[in-house]
C-alpha cells in the first residue's frame, strides 16, 4: 500500500483538493515517520503541535475552497531562516537559546501560501560546510547506504544537510536550504533529491542568518523537479525589506517544466572535465547530454578559462564577508554570553565559547584577508577574479541556453572521512562555487547512481532570471533518468 | 603566506576570539596552508579589471522615503538579551 509520505508534492497537493486525505492525517503520517528517523537527526527542533495546528487551519480553508498554493502541504524549514516564536539556531552553540521575534520573508510566504511547518532542520553551523559535521547540534546522516559498506554512516552533504536527509528520508514533502557555494545543490546531489540555488535577488534574504551576503541564496529542495518548480513559486519575489532582492515578476516555474528542450542550446564547460575525474560521473555527464539530443537539444562545447580560480576565490570573499556578518553575536543583545571583566574579555569569551571550530577558522581568515595591509593582496584581488569568473560565464551565455555540469565530483562520502583537511572539505563545491560567484540559477538533480549505489547529481546553470530554462532542461532529465528514492524506501 | 604565532594572535584580537597560547602554533600552520592555497590568484592577470562587489550590477541600491517604518517595541527586542533591565542592554562597566 501506498503510504501518504510516499506522495509528491505534486500528488500530495492533488490529493487534498480532491478530499482523498486530509492536511491533518497528511501531516499526522510525516510526523510519524519523523518519530522513527531520529537517529538521522534531521531536525534540530521539530515543531509537532505548531504543525498540527497549521494542519487544522489549513484543513479549515480547504473546506472553503480558499487553499493557498501549498496550503496543508507539510515541509521542513532549513534552521537559518528565523521563525517567529520558534528557535533558531544557525546550528551553532551561540544562538542555542534565539527565539526570534519575527519571521522571514521567505518562510513567511510558505506559512502564507499554507504550508504546514513540520520543524527546522540541520545544517552546518552558520551554513559553513559541505557535510554537515559542524552543526553544534550533531551531524546528520544520510537515509542512503553504500552497497561496498553498508555499515557506514553517510554524510548527507552540506550545509542544508538536515532538508536533503528530511526530504529523501521522506520524513519531510519539501524544504527549504540555503547557498554561498553549493549548499542546496551538493546535498541534494548527496541525498537524490532535486534542489535549486535561484539567481541572487530571487528570493528575499530578511531574516535568513547572515553568513556571506554576496553570494546567500534561498531555494527548495524537493523529490521532483515540478515540486521544486510549487516551492520556488512561493518562495520567490521582490521584497523592500533586502536591498539587493530583486523587482522582477515571478514566473510558473511548474508552467515551464513541459516546455521541452527543442532547439535549446546546452553548453558544456571543458574547464569541468578535470583529468581525475571519476569516471562514473563522467559517463553519467555524457548520458544526461545524450538525453537532452535526444529532446531536441543541442550541444556546444565552451570554456570558462577561470574555473581553477573560483574556489580561491570564493575562500577569501565568503570568510571575508562572514567575519563582518558574524561581528553582530557578541554576547550583548541576543545569543549565548559568557563572562568577562571587561567588555572586551566578554566579548572575546563569548565568541571562542559560541562559534565551533571551522566557524572560527573562517572568522579568522576573514579578518586577516580584510585587515589593513593585505585587503589589497587578497580581498580586492579576489574581487577581481570573482569579475572575470563572471564575466566567463556572460561570455559563454553569448552562445548557448543554459550549462549542464556534474553538481559535486564524489558521492556522498563517510561521517569523518575527508574533515582532516579544510581545503580537501572545501573541494566538494567545486563545479558549484562558479555559479555562486556569478549570482546564476544553478539546479542540481539526480540522475543516476555510482558504483556503490549511491545517488549522483547533475547540475544545471542558467542566465540570470532564467530558472524556466533549467526546470524545462531538468524534466526532460527527469523523464529519463527517473527518480531515486532510497533504495528501502525508509531510513 | 607563513603566519606566525604573533600573528593569529593579533587576528584573534582583531576578531575578538580568545585563542589559548597553546592552540596558536595549530591554528598558524592551518590559517598559512589556506592563505598558502588562496595565494593562487597571484597567476591571474586582472590589470584594468575593477572589483565584483556584488552580482546585482547596474542595478542601483534602491531609494525609498526616509521615514519611521519599524520599532516601538523595545520588550521584543530585550527578549533575547543575555542580561537587559530598565529597557536597555547590560554590559560590563566601560568607564571609570
Amino acid at each position: 500500500m501506498t503510504q501518504l509520505t510516499d506522495l509528491t508534492l505534486a500528488h500530495a497537493r492533488l490529493g487534498l483538493r480532491n478530499k482523498h486525505f486530509s492536511a491533518v492525517e497528511l501531516t499526522q503520517a510525516y510526523l510519524d515517520a519523523m518519530a522513527k528517523a531520529k537517529p538521522l537527526n534531521a531536525y534540530i527542533t521539530e515543531t509537532p503541535e505548531l504543525a498540527l495546528a497549521q494542519a487544522k487551519a489549513a484543513d479549515a480553508r480547504l473546506a472553503k475552497s480558499e487553499a493557498g498554493a501549498l496550503e496543508g502541504l507539510p515541509i521542513a524549514i532549513k534552521d537559518l531562516f528565523c521563525t517567529a516564536g520558534v528557535r533558531t539556531t544557525a546550528g551553532s552553540k551561540i544562538l542555542g537559546s534565539f527565539v526570534p521575534p519575527y519571521e522571514s520573508t521567505v518562510s513567511a510566504k510558505l506559512k502564507a501560501a499554507g504550508a504546514v511547518m513540520l520543524g527546522k532542520a540541520n545544517l552546518d553551523e552558520f551554513a559553513m560546510g559541505s557535510a554537515n559535521i559542524t552543526s553544534h547540534f550533531g551531524p546528520v546522516e544520510n537515509p542512503w547506504k553504500s552497497k561496498r559498506d553498508p555499515q557506514a554512516r553517510l554524510v548527507p552533504g552540506g550545509s542544508s544537510g538536515g532538508s536533503a536527509a528530511a526530504v529523501a528520508a521522506k520524513i519531510a514533502l519539501a524544504a527549504t536550504g540555503t547557498d554561498t557555494g553549493g549548499s542546496i545543490r551538493q546535498p541534494a546531489s548527496f541525498c537524490g533529491i532535486v534542489g535549486i540555488k535561484p539567481t541572487y535577488g530571487r528570493c528575499s534574504r530578511y531574516g535568513i542568518v547572515a553568513f556571506a551576503s554576496s553570494l546567500d541564496q534561498a531555494g527548495p529542495m524537493a523529490r521532483t523537479v515540478e515540486d521544486a518548480a510549487l516551492m520556488l513559486v512561493a518562495m520567490a519575489g521582490h521584497d523592500p525589506l533586502d536591498s539587493t532582492s530583486a523587482p522582477q515578476p515571478v514566473p510558473d516555474f511548474a508552467a515551464a517544466i513541459n516546455r521541452g528542450v527543442q532547439g535549446l542550446k546546452v553548453g558544456v564547460p571543458k574547464e569541468y572535465r578535470p583529468d581525475g575525474l571519476d569516471p562514473a560521473i563522467a559517463r553519467l555527464w555524457d548520458q544526461g547530454l545524450e538525453w537532452l539530443v535526444a529532446a531536441g537539444a543541442k550541444v556546444v562545447p565552451v570554456s570558462l578559462p577561470h574555473t581553477s580560480y573560483a574556489l580561491a576565490t570564493y575562500y577569501i570573499v565568503a570568510p571575508a564577508e562572514a567575519s563582518s556578518n558574524l561581528a553582530r553575536y557578541d554576547g550583548v543583545r541576543f545569543g549565548l554570553r559568557v563572562g568577562g571583566e571587561t567588555l572586551d574579555d566578554l566579548y572575546r569569551k563569548t565568541r571562542a565559547e559560541g562559534f565551533g571550530t571551522e566557524v572560527r577558522r573562517r572568522i579568522l581568515i576573514g579578518t586577516y584577508v580584510l585587515s589593513a595591509g593585505y585587503y589589497d593582496a587578497y580581498y580586492a584581488k579576489a574581487q577581481k577574479v570573482r569579475a572575470l569568473i563572471a564575466k566567463d560565464f556572460r561570455q559563454a551565455f553569448d552562445q548557448v541556453d543554459c550549462l549542464l555540469t556534474p553538481t559535486a565530483p564524489s558521492a556522498a562520502f563517510a561521517i569523518g572521512a575527508n574533515s582532516d583537511d579544510p581545503i580537501t572539505m572545501y573541494l566538494n563545491d567545486v563545479f558549484t562555487v562558479p555559479t555562486s560567484l556569478a549570482g546564476l540559477p544553478g539546479l542540481s538533480l539526480p540522475a543516476g547512481l555510482s558504483a556503490d549505489g549511491l545517488p549522483l547529481g547533475l547540475q544545471l546553470i542558467g542566465r540570470p532570471f532564467d530558472e524556466e530554462t533549467l526546470f524545462a532542461a531538468a524534466q526532460v532529465i527527469e523523464n529519463a533518468a527517473g527518480l531515486f528514492p532510497v533504495a528501502g524506501g525508509r531510513p | 603566506m607563513s603566519l606566525d604565532n604573533a600573528t593569529v594572535r593579533t587576528i584573534a584580537n582583531l576578531a575578538r576570539i580568545e585563542v589559548p597560547e597553546a592552540d596558536l602554533p595549530h591554528l598558524a600552520k592551518e590559517l598559512s596552508t589556506i592563505l598558502g592555497w588562496v595565494e593562487q590568484l597571484g597567476q591571474v592577470n586582472t590589470e584594468g579589471v575593477a572589483p565584483l562587489a556584488s552580482v546585482t550590477g547596474e542595478l542601483a541600491l534602491p531609494w525609498r522615503a526616509d521615514a519611521v517604518t519599524d520599532g516601538a517595541y523595545p520588550d521584543k527586542i530585550l527578549a533575547n538579551a543575555p542580561e537587559a533591565a530598565n529597557g536597555f542592554f547590560l554590559v560590563p562597566k566601560v568607564v571609570e
